[in-house]
């Protein structure tokens, strides 16, 4: 498993490093990956949290074929998960038309990316929230709500206290998942510096030119991963 | 229920072992072959190099010719780090010259094909393009190859030729991506060569300009110093440069070198 982390130490050139991964593109692909991440990781938590309590709380027919349908973009190809989007969202997509005459054009936009990355790195927070959701039951619930609490409370100061570990490690998982997200964004975002080129394309893409400068930026990506790692474990035992 | 689960799990491991296996029993059943010749091919020959992989496996008993088509970059960067490679075709000659840099080859590089830009648009072409400066008006969404690939070099000397600057919606990694985002109606024209569009087949239609003519990317194709096959891996060089060879990649829409 550190074999390759290490080859890719052994074969950075430290001498250039500095310049390598403060290059223009480099810059660019590097705050593309962070602002969209950090967006699409919001977008998983507005989305991914009812829908772990959905799960997790609730019993109905079909309920087994919604959590595989939730966790389907875990299994599934990131490429193939970006031909869905662009058959649904692209120009001539199963939404595209519609949202054309409202003015919305999400191909070849910033949006693109997130939708991408908000697609593949969603189960992951719901996986993980629905985890804690069901190991810390709903005893406490109860009382709190025969004790007079209304759901909002109940929520707010029993459920979330509760799972927050979950919660935060699902987002960062959600996070670094994003940030390293693909094959769903060179199919349907396309690549365009400053647009829709993160980091992961831009690796890519450099491997081409200049594998120096590929390698300098991959080593970012793995001390970046390592930190939300290390925050998460961090995160998890502090709580 | 866990018993269900894992019966559920043995069934796909079952069909999954059973799917690997029947793809070992195929390789093992077509194969028999005496010698195999491994040729590395720039990806937009895919089409051409199998039919002359035939010809020669049809011309040689108890010859295979196996393919890895992809990137030339790539596959120069496969061939440098060691890949068990008889032959290998460039799609440009900048990435030939890597490989001769290192001295791999065994004999000089011939040429052999070479290819034009053209535009491709949808079918029916939504946005009326016509011409290449067609392609700079605002709203068109354009996409073509990163400069950092050779059809993306071969654009931006496009854009030079014809005063034109195209602001494209996106840069892509290769051309069949570019082939891609037109065919599907995502971007309204794509830069790509003149024999991908042939390929195509209905799917996108050209749109030739006369700039193309001054960029032209030349392929070139050498037998490898550290063949196992040397003969035979001649023998594939010698094909493509033959009269049939060269018949097969005209009729995919390649032009002389």
């Amino acid at each position: 498993m550190l074999l390759p982390l290490v080859a890719i130490l052994a074969k950075v050139d430290w001498a250039h490093f500095g310049s390598l991964i403060t290059s223009e593109d480099s810059r660019a692909a590097f705050w593309l990956s962070l602002k969209t991440s950090t967006f699409s990781t919001l977008l998983c938590l507005l989305f991914g949290v009812p829908m772990a309590l959905v799960l997790a709380r609730r019993n109905f027919p079909g309920l087994s074929v919604l959590r595989s349908l939730v966790l389907l973009p875990l299994v599934l190809p990131p490429v193939v998960g970006g031909l869905a989007l662009l058959y649904t969202f692209g120009r001539r997509g199963l939404l595209g038309g519609a949202m054309e005459v409202v003015g919305v054009q999400v191909a070849f936009s910033t949006i693109a990316v997130v939708m991408a990355q908000t697609f593949v790195a969603m189960p992951f927070l719901v996986v993980s929230l629905e985890g804690a959701l069901r190991t810390a039951g709903q005893r406490y619930e109860v009382v709190a709500a025969s004790l007079g609490a209304g759901p909002t409370t109940v929520f707010r100061r029993i459920t979330l206290p509760l799972v927050l570990p979950g919660l935060v490690s699902g987002a960062v998982l959600s996070f670094a998942r994003a940030l390293g997200e693909f094959g769903a964004t060179i199919t349907f975002a396309g690549s365009l510096q400053g647009r829709t080129r993160t980091l992961p394309l831009e690796i890519y893409l450099q491997r081409e030119t200049d594998p120096d400068a590929a390698i300098a930026l991959s080593l970012v990506l793995v001390v970046v991963a390592v930190l939300v790692i290390g925050f998460a474990r961090q995160g998890r035992s502090a709580l | 229920m866990i018993s269900r689960r894992l019966g559920v799990l043995g069934t796909f491991l079952a069909l999954f072992t059973g799917l690997v296996s029947a793809c070992g029993d195929d390789s093992d059943g077509s194969g028999g072959a005496d010698k195999t010749l491994t040729v590395y091919a720039a990806a937009s020959l895919t089409k051409t190099f199998t039919e002359i992989g035939k010809e020669l496996e049809s011309q040689h008993d108890g010859v295979k010719v196996e393919f890895s088509f992809g990137g030339s970059s790539d596959l120069v960067a496969q061939i440098q780090q060691g890949a068990p490679a008889d032959v290998f075709a460039s799609a440009d000659e900048a990435n030939m010259e890597k490989l001769t840099g290192d001295d791999l080859q065994a004999d000089d590089p011939v040429d052999f094909a070479s290819n034009t830009l053209e535009v491709a648009t949808p079918p029916g072409n939504p946005a009326g393009i016509t011409s290449f400066a067609d392609l700079a008006k605002d709203g068109v969404k354009v996409v073509v190859c990163a400069p950092e690939v050779p059809c993306g070099a071969a654009a931006v000397k496009a854009e030079a030729a014809a005063g034109v600057t195209i602001s494209p919606v996106s840069e892509e990694q290769s051309v069949t991506d570019v082939l891609a985002k037109v065919s599907s109606g995502e971007a309204d024209a794509g830069l790509v060569y003149v024999t991908d569009v042939k390929s195509a087949g209905d799917s996108v239609e050209g749109v030739t300009f006369p700039e193309s003519s001054t960029i032209v990317n030349t392929y070139p194709i050498v037998a490898l110093k550290d063949s196992r096959n040397s003969d035979l891996a001649q023998d594939f060089v010698d094909l493509v440069t033959s009269d049939t060879g060269q018949s097969i990649l005209e009729e995919a829409g390649f032009a002389k070198p």
